[in-house]
């Protein structure tokens, strides 16, 4: 009776956690087709509902009421399983991001870890997909996103370790506590910059769209999927980019801090806060989608190994080096 | 109590038979995805013992990064239709006895370490490791690797540098008539030299290419 009691209330915890959370994956959705529009002077989806706000809807309808087409020569269960892992890689992520004091489903003391790992098992729905499908565009493309995301992880790490040297903590309400008096993007704003570039390039977003680059490979690893099981990649790849933008924000926007701890802005909830860093972090990746040409594959491989490795490991002796040298390194 | 011995049992058996099924599973590019799950099972594990830290690091680095790279060379090696006789034909089996010596090898150190563990309980009370309760395992794990071990830290560090650049340096090779980009090149190019307009003659055309 006690197991039952406790799957019960996991599962009622798990379902407020999840709904919302593909709820704002369709809006985001919006959200990016409506700044891409608005930056190319355009109107962007605005028919379906105000504002066009359930263009999502009226896409994911159409997506469940067409036909799922497996090829013949492909690998069936792989081929199937793909989109099933990026989709759930995708979601699991979001049990250790905090909304709040104590607003967490899962408060591990490795919470950060724990979002890398699972953002660094993301590439695997990409690649059985793309080797699954047996065919030469959405092969090249797995190809090319595996050797992307390995390298921006690299990166994304030390980035990582540099949060981690001021805060003294794996535990993800731990790094935002540990901002109450400075957000970390202040003394590690070059290390922001370099997390929110990787981060276009982790979650394949343009201008590092290469994995699905249209003008090259039709639509990457993605060619010969249709109907909900392409859907379930674009949700999970959106879900995948709402997750880097909370860890942008956890990591150096201070969560769900508020900027100034006045009146005023006392009022508003912690929740509301991270929300609305989560968003100016997504509508920069909109507007980045959107003025940026696509690199070249040569460029992205010498932008991850031979720029950002190097500087963001100067960086870790710096930040290290001054915590030494001024004794700030957090104890315990 | 119940619970955490279910999830025991279904942790390790996935890790057994997948195990079983990466030397098993004629298709190669399986074998790796049995790999990885084992490898996901076992982390699994070691995060059911409350080894947490080990078992995300055992996540972020066997397969986030080394089964990537793993499965992106299998790929490449065209491996769709491995029906062919490479694995089933009887004549090529001269590794079979050098296997086979391997994994005698193997299982009698198997048996030597579960063995010691078995006759002698307090072969591991001896070390000096002191397992201190009160601190998370990371901080543990980091407390004796940069500070109790910290020497032999730092040699086996040098020795995985070294191996890496004995790597390079086996691989590399200078190859000629190689086109490369040179970014400085492309990036400092100007209008002025980048564009020249041409007076064309009436039916001559231009040679502009050469």
């Amino acid at each position: 009776m006690e197991y039952l009691d406790l799957i019960f209330q996991e599962t009622y915890k798990i379902l407020f956690l999840m709904v919302p959370v593909l709820v704002s994956v369709a809006m985001i959705v919006w959200l990016d087709r409506r700044v891409w529009a608005f930056v190319q002077k355009r109107q962007g989806p605005n028919v379906v509902g105000p504002f066009g706000l359930l263009q999502s809807l009226a896409d994911a309808l159409k997506y469940i009421f067409k036909e799922i087409i497996i090829p013949a020569s492909s690998n069936k269960i792989i081929f199937i399983l793909a989109p099933i892992i990026t989709m759930t890689l995708a979601l699991i992520a979001w049990a250790v991001i905090p909304f709040g004091v104590d607003q967490v489903l899962a408060d591990i003391n490795v919470g950060i870890l724990y979002i890398f790992a699972v953002s660094s098992l993301g590439v695997y729905g990409i690649i059985m997909g793309g080797w699954a499908s047996n065919s030469k565009y959405p092969f090249l493309g797995s190809i090319r996103s595996a050797a992307q995301m390995v390298s921006y992880e690299v990166s994304i790490g030390i980035i990582i370790i540099n949060v981690l040297l001021c805060v003294g903590s794996l535990n993800l309400s731990d790094i935002v506590l540990a901002q109450k008096d400075m957000w970390f993007v202040i003394p590690l704003f070059p290390m922001f910059v370099i997390f929110f570039i990787s981060a276009l390039a982790e979650t394949n977003r343009p201008p590092f769209d290469l994995p699905e680059a249209e003008a090259e490979l039709v639509a990457g690893y993605q060619t010969e999927y249709s109907g909900m099981m392409y859907a379930m990649f674009w949700l999970g790849e959106y879900a995948n980019i709402l997750l880097m933008c909370a860890l942008g924000s956890i990591l150096f926007l201070g969560g769900w801090l508020s900027p100034i701890e006045l009146y005023p802005f006392n009022l508003i909830p912690g929740t509301l806060w991270l929300i609305f860093k989560i968003l100016f972090l997504f509508i920069l990746f909109a507007l980045v989608k959107a003025i940026v040409p696509r690199y070249r594959y040569d460029q992205l491989m010498r932008l991850g190994w031979k720029i950002f490795l190097p500087l963001s490991l100067t960086y870790v002796v710096l930040t290290a080096s001054y915590l030494f040298y001024f004794n700030l390194l957090p104890s315990n | 109590m119940i619970a955490h011995a279910i999830f025991f049992y279904v942790f390790s058996i996935i890790a057994v038979v997948s195990a079983v099924m990466v030397t098993v599973s004629k298709n190669t590019v399986h074998s790796v995805f049995f790999l990885i799950l084992d490898f996901i099972s076992i982390s699994c594990l070691f995060i059911m013992i409350g080894a947490e830290f080990l078992g995300m690091i055992m996540l972020i680095v066997y397969v986030g990064a080394v089964a990537v790279l793993f499965l992106f060379v299998v790929m490449m090696l065209n491996v769709a239709q491995q029906k062919n006789q490479w694995f089933i034909s009887k004549e090529n089996s001269n590794h079979i006895p050098i296997g086979l010596l391997i994994s005698v090898i193997i299982f009698f150190e198997l048996i030597i370490v579960i063995g010691g563990w078995k006759y002698k309980p307090d072969l591991f009370d001896q070390g000096n490791l002191s397992i201190v309760n009160d601190v998370s395992n990371t901080h543990s794990l980091g407390m004796v690797l940069y500070t109790d071990y910290i020497h032999i830290f730092q040699i086996s560090g040098m020795i995985l540098l070294i191996a890496m650049i004995g790597a390079i340096v086996l691989t590399f090779r200078q190859r000629e008539g190689v086109k490369k980009q040179s970014y400085l090149k492309q990036i400092s190019r100007e209008r002025a030299e980048g564009v020249e307009v041409v007076e064309v003659a009436s039916n001559r055309g231009v040679k502009i290419d050469d």
